[in-house]
């Protein structure tokens, strides 16, 4: 009785987000494109040549801003309101800044290989960080494993992990 | 009717223009119907668009000349052309900071006078941390200094007393005391102009606090109501004084 009907999950449950996580990615292109589909074909259009769109270089502009290089409007003078004179010196050096900007460009102090190579291992010490201990441990063994081959032939596959008592030699 | 010629809007730059006189621009920005872009003309094509200011508009070939003044240009970021007009009477325009007196409290709008046709909407959520909870605390006759969010002829202009990114920026109320008063609007762009002669000589004199609104009112502040009133004095008189007339003025103030 419990196996003969099997509930049929409408077609928006299936386009719903949670529902998609476990197709693959081929199933997914699919269903995208039937959607495209569905909306290229209910939407409308004009069936007329197209006009070229004549681009004009001419802006036309009401306001005196964006002409002239007008100063802020608020000012003080002589300590008379102290937060307007920390804003005037903002506003000001943010002017300059602007111009600045454009002349040089700050020289970096470490060079960009150097950074590179600091970024490579980096990024290796610290994803160790974020993995679980036994994938960690899988990480350190698989490093061990590209030192030592280059070494000596000793190989203990199976009970390397464990570090086993060393009797001090004679 | 035969179309007038117009002349080339170099030639005029500096000079006199009257309503109706057309100017040419330079071949590279005419609008080609053919597709081609570049034409190789003698002249450097400078990059960007060119910027059309008040007093001018787009017609065809060239500029239409709609006010009368000193056609200016500014040669840099793709090149500007405007008319440097005189008035009194300020019209909104999107962008401007300005002065404005609240007039009524209509629920959660503030009516400003901004000088305009129309009184100016705002709203009590554009000033910097403001909730609805915490309202900011404007009355009627207040100087609240923002700037406009819209304005064109067809709506009422909105203003605003924070920028884009939420700070206040010195927008908001203005300060209790202090003195308002209205100047043409082509003397507050000569104020604003940087490296203004007269506001550098002005603040040699005492110390006190300005502000300019697009809109022709200007609001200064000093220690004391004397020294007020000859800031005001000099500002309006400064329109029409000779440079030297001005520097007499201010050698005789600071005399006494």
């Amino acid at each position: 009785m419990a196996g003969e009907v099997k509930t049929k999950l409408s077609k928006n449950l299936l386009r719903m987000k949670f529902m998609q996580r476990g197709l693959d990615s081929q199933t997914k292109k699919q269903l995208e494109e039937e959607e495209k589909k569905i909306i290229s074909e209910e939407h409308w259009y004009l069936d007329v040549p197209d006009l070229k769109e004549k681009e004009s270089c001419i802006i036309e502009e009401r306001s005196f801003l964006q002409c002239e290089d007008l100063v802020y409007g608020r000012m003080s003078f002589k300590g008379f309101n102290p937060e307007i004179e920390k804003l005037m010196i903002k506003i000001n050096s943010k002017c300059k800044e602007e111009e600045i900007e454009e002349d040089d460009k700050m020289e970096a102090d470490v060079s960009d290989e150097e950074m590179a190579r600091r970024y490579e291992t980096l990024v290796g010490t610290i994803g160790r960080k974020f993995l679980r201990k036994r994938d960690q441990r899988v990480l350190k063994d698989d490093d061990e494993d590209d030192e030592v081959e280059e070494g000596n032939s000793n190989t203990r596959p199976s009970k390397r992990a464990k570090k086993m008592f060393l009797k001090p030699q004679d | 009717m035969a179309a007038e010629r117009g002349t080339a809007a170099e030639a005029l730059v500096g000079q006199v223009v009257l309503p109706g006189d057309l100017l040419l621009l330079p071949a590279h920005y005419d609008e080609d119907a053919e597709g081609e872009r570049l034409r190789l003309s003698a002249g450097t094509a400078p990059q960007g668009r060119l910027l059309c200011g008040p007093g001018l508009r787009r017609s065809g070939a060239g500029l239409l000349v709609t006010k009368c003044g000193l056609l200016r240009h500014r040669p840099a970021g793709g090149g500007a052309y405007w008319v440097d007009s005189q008035q009194k009477r300020y019209v909104p325009v999107k962008g401007d900071h300005v002065i404005g007196i609240v007039t009524a409290k209509a629920g959660d709008v503030f009516r400003l006078d901004v000088g305009g046709s129309e009184p100016a909407s705002l709203s009590y959520l554009a000033f910097e941390g403001a909730t609805k909870r915490n309202r900011p605390n404007v009355q009627v006759g207040d100087l609240i200094y923002g700037q406009f969010v819209v304005a064109n002829k067809d709506m009422e202009p909105e203003m605003v007393c924070i920028d884009s990114s939420g700070k206040s920026n010195g927008m908001g109320i203005i300060g209790q005391d202090g003195f308002l008063f209205k100047v043409s609007l082509g003397l507050i762009r000569k104020l604003l102009a940087p490296k203004c002669e007269i506001i550098q000589e002005l603040s040699q004199l005492y110390p006190f606090e300005l502000v300019l609104g697009m809109n022709g009112r200007i609001w200064v502040k000093a220690k004391t109501v004397q020294q007020t009133l000859i800031i005001v004095n000099i500002l309006e008189a400064c329109e029409y004084m000779t440079p030297q007339q001005r520097k007499q003025a201010l050698a005789k103030l600071s005399g006494n």
